[in-house]
Order: C-alpha cells, then sequence, then structure tokens
C-alpha cells in the first residue's frame, strides 16, 4: 500500500462509519500530518467525535482504511496502538480515587511499575499545568477544567505520539478554555505531539493550529493549512448547535 | 423401601382441607397488592397457583423417582431442574441477548454440580451415589440460590456496564483490555449477587430459620443432626452462589466488547 508516512501520522482513506443506524462519515480521505495540531471543525453532528473515535479504534469504519505512521491500524494490537494514539473525551471521566490514583492507572496500563512514576507524574503535571498538590485530592472534588486537565495529564502518562481531544473546551468558561489551548499548544512544541482537536469554537484554536480540516454531515468539506481554512469559515457556520 | 416408610409416617397430616385455609395468607397478599395498585396482585395469583400445581407434580415425581430407584433417572432429573432453572435465571432479565441461556446453563452446571459432587461425595457421603433421598433436595436447595445470584449478578452486570459505559471506554482509550476496563462492574455485579448469601450467613439460627431444617426437625429428626445437615447446607450455598455468579459474571462480561476491546454499542 503507497503511503505518505514521511510526514502523515494518520491517512484516511474512502472512510465511511455509521452509528446507531445513521451514516456519520462518508467518503473521508484525508492526511494528518505528524507532530502539528490539526483542528477538526464543522457543526455539532458533523462527524468530529465518531472521526477520533476511529483513531483511537474505540470503533471500526464500516468502510474504508486507515494508516497510522503507513501501517493499516487494524494490523497494530489494540492496546499498544491506544497507548500511542490517546484520546481525551469531552466530558472529563474521572476514575475511583485521588488524582494520583488516576495518573497511576495509566502508568500501569503504559508500562507496569516502571520506579518512575512519582517522576512521571510530576512531569505530566507540570505539562498539563496543574499543581502538584492536586495529586492527593480525590477526583471527584475537582472543578471541570481541572479535571479536563486531569484527563490530559492522565493521558500523557501512556507517552502517546498522538493526542485527541474531544471538544477539550466545549464545558469551560471563555478564559479557562483560551487557558486550556494555550497549555495544548506548548504540548505540541515540547513533545512534538500530533495533536488533533476536535472544536467548533474556531476562535480559540485559531491561534495554536497549523492544519485545519472542516467536517459537515459526515464529509470533509474543505482541508488544508488553517490559516487558509478558517480564515474563509465564519465562526457562526461552524458554531451552530 | 425407606423412603416410603417415612413418607408413610406423617406426624401430622396436612389436608387438602388445611390447605385451603392456608389460602387465606395468599388472599391478604393480593389484598394488599390491590390496595396500593403494586401490579403484582395478579401476579401473586399466579404464583400461589403455580405453586400448588408444581409442588403437586413434584411430589409424585419424587414418590415415582425415589420408588423406581434409578442412577439415570436421578441424573435426569438434575438436569431437568438445570435447565429450568437456567430458563428462569435468563427470564428475569430485562433484556436477554443471545448466548446469556448458555452462558447461565455453563455457569449452574459447573457452580451446582461440583458444588453438589463435594458434598455427597466428600461430606454426605451418599450411598449409593445416586440416591435420590439426598441429591435431589440438596441439589434444589443448590440450584435455586444459584441461580437467584446467577440472575442477579448478570441483571448487575448489564446495569453497571450501561451507567458506566463513559468510564469503561476511558479505561479502553487509555490501553487497558476490556478486562481491566470492567474490573469494577464485574466487582459489583459479584457482590451484589453474593451478598445475599453472605447475609443468611450472618443471620441463620437468629433472625431465620433455614426451611430444610425446621422441615426436617417437624419430620421428627434428632435437632443436633438436623442442624449439622444445615451448617453444610449454608457452606454449599456459599460455593454454589459464588462458583455460577463469577462463571456468568465472566461469561456475560466478554459479551459487551469486540475482539478488538471495544465497547459493543447499545443497540446491538
Amino acid at each position: 500500500m503507497e503511503s505518505r508516512s514521511d510526514t502523515a501520522s494518520f491517512e484516511l482513506r474512502g472512510v465511511g462509519q455509521v452509528r446507531a443506524g445513521r451514516t456519520v462519515l462518508q467518503d473521508v480521505d484525508v492526511t494528518i500530518p505528524r507532530h502539528l495540531i490539526t483542528v477538526l471543525v464543522g457543526p455539532s453532528g458533523g462527524g468530529k467525535t465518531s472521526l477520533l473515535r476511529l483513531l483511537n479504534r474505540l470503533d471500526d469504519p464500516v468502510q474504508g482504511d486507515i494508516l497510522f505512521d503507513g501501517r493499516p491500524i487494524v494490523d497494530y494490537a489494540v492496546t499498544d496502538l491506544r497507548r500511542q494514539v490517546a484520546l481525551v473525551f469531552q466530558t472529563p471521566v474521572m476514575f475511583p480515587g485521588t488524582v494520583s490514583d488516576n495518573l497511576a492507572v495509566a502508568a500501569e496500563l503504559a508500562a507496569g511499575d516502571d520506579g518512575r512514576f512519582d517522576q512521571q507524574a510530576s512531569e505530566v503535571m507540570l505539562l498539563a499545568e496543574l499543581d502538584p498538590s492536586l495529586l492527593e485530592r480525590p477526583g471527584g472534588e475537582l472543578s471541570v477544567g481541572q479535571k479536563q486537565r486531569v484527563n490530559l495529564a492522565r493521558a500523557l502518562m501512556t507517552s502517546p505520539q498522538v493526542l485527541l481531544l474531544d471538544e477539550p473546551t466545549s464545558a469551560l468558561d471563555p478564559e479557562t478554555a483560551r487557558a486550556l489551548m494555550k497549555t495544548i499548544g506548548s504540548l505540541s512544541e515540547v513533545r512534538r505531539l500530533t495533536i488533533i482537536v476536535a472544536t467548533h469554537r474556531i476562535s480559540e484554536t485559531k491561534e495554536y493550529a497549523h492544519h485545519a480540516l472542516v467536517l459537515r454531515d459526515g464529509r470533509v468539506v474543505e482541508s488544508g493549512d488553517s490559516e487558509r481554512v478558517l480564515s474563509g469559515l465564519p465562526d457562526p457556520h461552524a458554531t451552530s448547535p | 423401601m425407606q423412603t416410603l416408610n417415612i413418607l408413610e409416617q406423617p406426624l401430622l397430616d396436612l389436608t387438602w382441607v388445611d390447605l385451603t385455609v392456608a389460602v387465606g395468607l395468599v388472599l391478604i397478599a393480593i389484598g394488599v397488592s390491590g390496595w396500593h395498585r403494586t401490579g403484582l396482585a395478579r401476579s401473586f395469583a399466579v404464583g400461589a397457583l403455580r405453586t400448588v400445581v408444581q409442588l403437586t407434580l413434584v411430589g409424585y415425581l419424587l414418590v415415582y423417582i425415589f420408588a423406581i430407584d434409578r442412577w439415570y433417572l436421578v441424573v435426569s432429573a438434575l438436569f431437568l431442574m438445570l435447565a429450568i432453572a437456567s430458563k428462569a435465571a435468563v427470564d428475569r432479565q430485562d433484556s436477554k441477548p443471545a448466548g446469556l441461556f448458555g452462558i447461565t446453563g455453563a455457569a449452574l452446571l459447573l457452580g451446582s454440580g461440583l458444588t453438589l459432587i463435594y458434598v455427597s461425595v466428600m461430606v454426605v457421603h451418599v450411598d449409593p451415589w445416586y440416591n435420590p433421598r439426598y441429591l435431589i433436595p440438596l441439589f434444589g436447595m443448590i440450584l435455586g440460590n444459584a441461580m437467584n445470584a446467577a440472575a442477579l449478578a448478570a441483571d448487575r452486570l448489564k446495569g453497571e456496564m450501561e451507567t458506566r459505559r463513559d468510564e469503561i471506554e476511558a479505561y479502553l482509550a487509555l490501553g487497558a483490555t476490556s478486562v481491566r476496563a470492567a474490573r469494577e462492574p464485574v466487582r459489583r455485579a459479584l457482590r451484589a449477587s453474593m451478598i445475599p448469601t453472605v447475609n443468611s450467613l450472618m443471620v441463620v439460627g437468629i433472625v431465620s430459620l433455614p426451611g430444610m431444617m425446621t422441615g426436617q426437625i417437624i419430620a421428627g429428626s434428632d435437632p443436633l443432626v438436623a442442624i449439622r445437615y444445615q451448617i453444610v447446607v449454608m457452606f454449599m450455598l456459599g460455593s454454589a452462589v459464588a462458583l455460577s455468579a463469577v462463571i456468568v459474571v465472566l461469561g456475560y462480561r466478554r459479551t459487551f466488547f469486540t475482539v478488538a476491546e471495544q465497547l459493543r454499542a447499545k443497540d446491538s
């Protein structure tokens, strides 16, 4: 299979998906560049979440192929793939216990206990811009913004190459949302991560995005350099409910 | 034959007239149900009728099996009981996915079967090995409890898997296996199915007097022998419940995931 794996993180070829009897993605042919931030924009129900779920293999498409680093996604052991391609959900999910317990789950999945947990934990707390004193706090007591950052930190514990973020700012006030996007922007630089952010709040992402895809009714209607794609996109058209 | 001698020597016989008087007790239950519109009045009536019919038939069947005294009849009876219990456990579920009957049947077969073999061979030393006077009542008690546990476990597992979808997918998305992702639902389903048995171990003899023991005592057995039997029964229920619940839960858990460790959609 010919691929552009030298620069592409993901390549989707003729991908179609059906969920709950509804076609949510159709004929999706796109390339997602490596080490850059790609934003997925478009109205709710346009297929953004469905696309992210395919990349983490929480679902498999009904049609088409997905390549990751030039290899079909189905050729990877699924648990290995998911550690390399972390997904952070729109609504943060806290596991039982403290923030530290949450990070420990991911550490255990990534490598088992290699004795570096404390160091790794403080590293990802720093990257997610969380106060290390939160480590011993029960997850349930945090604000939504903090939970979202803990989810981000937890995803980073498996040392992924790709970070998929589904509407990470949707539950946050504008100021917190901007701060989180800034964190995400610096993550891409510091860790050279490939980051794919689904969002309907274009203004927040413009500053950090390199690449953009517009999804509407399950089809990619535009893709390319984010400045070009996003500037031609009136905000209201993407922010409709 | 010894068993028939026992049946022929009732201490205080219960006549059909006495049973008719006992129907008054069911009428009380039906009255309460109808009064508060619980929707159970009809079920109570049907249940009472089924109790009479089923137990009477079983009574005659037991007399027949005891009298014929053949191992294959006893074994057939045990399998029939197993099949009925499996169906009853599955029927109690709100949704009955394909495969649950097989999983439940396997769980009850292993959980109850192994427990029965252990008790009859190693504890009670039943002789001959198929002696229906022991095997059938023991299996009935084992199966009744195992069936409840299996039904509770399956129902709870499904509920937990549904309410914890987001959490399970969050585990999967991090690279957890389905076994790891479903650990909490499994734990909760097992707890829910085993708690009634633990509770009954705690209060037996204080709050509750078990039916088998009281039955033996009323029928004239030495209370100390009856109690020793009851202790064995309580222990065997623990094993039957735990084994059946764990087999149902582990078997059923697999059906919620695809081979690619994906949580199946709710509607499939």
